[in-house]
């Protein structure tokens, strides 16, 4: 009977794995040369959430690679917020998302919406990694210490450590109007994000 | 029991076999042999449809496209390098196309690899990109290609009696327009 039960594992997780693999997609630009570590296909998600859309987003400041500080209260009233949490440096798929969001600040403009990028990196591996990217438009934050503290209060710290890849909208009132916990292995539309920023004003 | 565990074990190597193959099955492709096989939309646009020498609707595989040699650029956008060399590669179009000698015999086409076609979209608005771009949202033909990195060039020539084969790939290290195009010629033949 136990022996059944092994062999049924064995099945189960070949067929696991193949199905894992298959989706393990993403296309690496040659920019990071072969410095990109490659963590393999990983738990989808793994975390609970601790916010939801129409719950007020909770306040943080956090050291940003230009040097100031940033709180999430200093854009009140002022611009819509997207933060883009992305689980770490030099991983796949996090380092083709950024430069994305470099080529369309128009689109964040024409929504009034500024990006925080954040990661529970400390500065000077952000500094290298970003480097790579060409000049970025938006502040990139540090949620190293303590250690993902920003991202364990939204519920996005995974158990390894690591952040989720999430995206949450937040509007000028503070309120959460979208959230996006992704699959860490893929990168997020770009279109499903600029749609939810599109119903902001509606 | 005997014979049920038998046949998991089975079916479970079985598996892992193909599991094995279709993963490393797909190496990026090399100077000589032929494209893998490669379905893209005909275009709607008819100016693009016109450049490829394209009718009709559906699919098209690029050795259907009128010409004796196709630039392939693999990029997405969100490849740092992809955005920076946009213009250069823009400029390697207009260099052709100015080109009585050459226009019709070298077209140039650009496959998103992980971009929907709105992001695909996006890049070809940002950089204003005169050549047809097609979308590879679900990486189907970026991992029928090796799973390259991107930019990834590739070189096809198509004979007069529709073969074709490939003469050139080049990761990333695009030289600019101009040393592209003398090198584009000369792996053809057409110089």
């Amino acid at each position: 009977m136990e022996k059944r039960k092994f062999v049924l594992c064995i099945f189960i997780f070949t067929i696991l794995s193949f199905f894992i693999s298959a989706s393990m997609a993403f296309a690496l630009s040659n920019v990071y040369k072969g410095n990109i570590y490659q963590t393999g296909p990983l738990k989808p998600t793994d975390s609970t959430l601790k916010v939801k859309v129409g719950d007020p987003a909770p306040d943080f400041t956090l050291p940003a690679i230009s040097g100031e500080k940033i709180s999430l209260k200093q854009y009140r009233g002022k611009k819509n917020v997207v933060l883009s949490f992305v689980p770490a440096a030099w991983t796949p798929v996090c380092s083709d998302q950024w430069p994305g969001y470099n080529i369309v600040k128009d689109l964040f403009s024409q929504h009034d919406a500024i990006l925080l990028g954040i990661t529970v990196d400390n500065i000077p591996t952000l500094f290298a990694w970003t480097n790579q990217m060409g000049q970025l438009w938006f502040p990139v934050l540090s949620d190293f210490w303590p250690h993902g503290a920003v991202a364990k209060k939204y519920g996005v710290l995974r158990s390894d450590g690591v952040s989720e890849r999430a995206l949450f909208v937040i509007d000028k009132k503070g309120i959460i109007r979208y959230i996006d916990v992704h699959d860490i292995n893929k990168r997020p539309p770009l279109e499903d994000l600029i749609g939810a920023l599109e119903k902001l004003n509606k | 029991m005997k014979k049920a565990l038998f046949i998991l074990t089975t079916v479970a190597f079985l598996l892992s076999t193909l599991t094995f193959s279709v993963l490393s099955a797909n190496k990026a492709p090399q100077k000589g042999e032929a494209l893998p096989t490669i379905n893209l939309p005909i275009p709607k646009n008819a100016d693009e449809r016109n450049y490829l020498g394209l009718s009709g609707s559906g699919s098209f595989k690029i050795p259907q496209i009128k010409t004796k040699v196709v630039i392939i650029e693999i990029f997405s956008m969100y490849c740092p390098y992809c955005q920076k060399d946009a213009p250069g590669v823009n400029e390697l179009y207009r260099l052709i196309e100015s080109n009585p000698d050459i226009k019709n015999k070298i077209k140039l086409i650009g496959i998103g690899a992980g971009n929907s076609s709105y992001e695909v979209e996006i890049f070809k608005k940002e950089y204003r990109v005169p050549f047809p771009l097609f979308s590879d949202k679900d990486f189907v033909i970026h991992k029928t290609i090796g799973e390259v990195r991107t930019p990834y060039f590739m070189v096809v020539k198509i004979n007069d009696d529709g073969s074709h084969q490939i003469v050139h790939t080049q990761l990333g290290e695009y030289p600019g327009a101009q040393p592209f195009l003398e090198l584009v010629l000369n792996v053809s033949g057409l110089k």
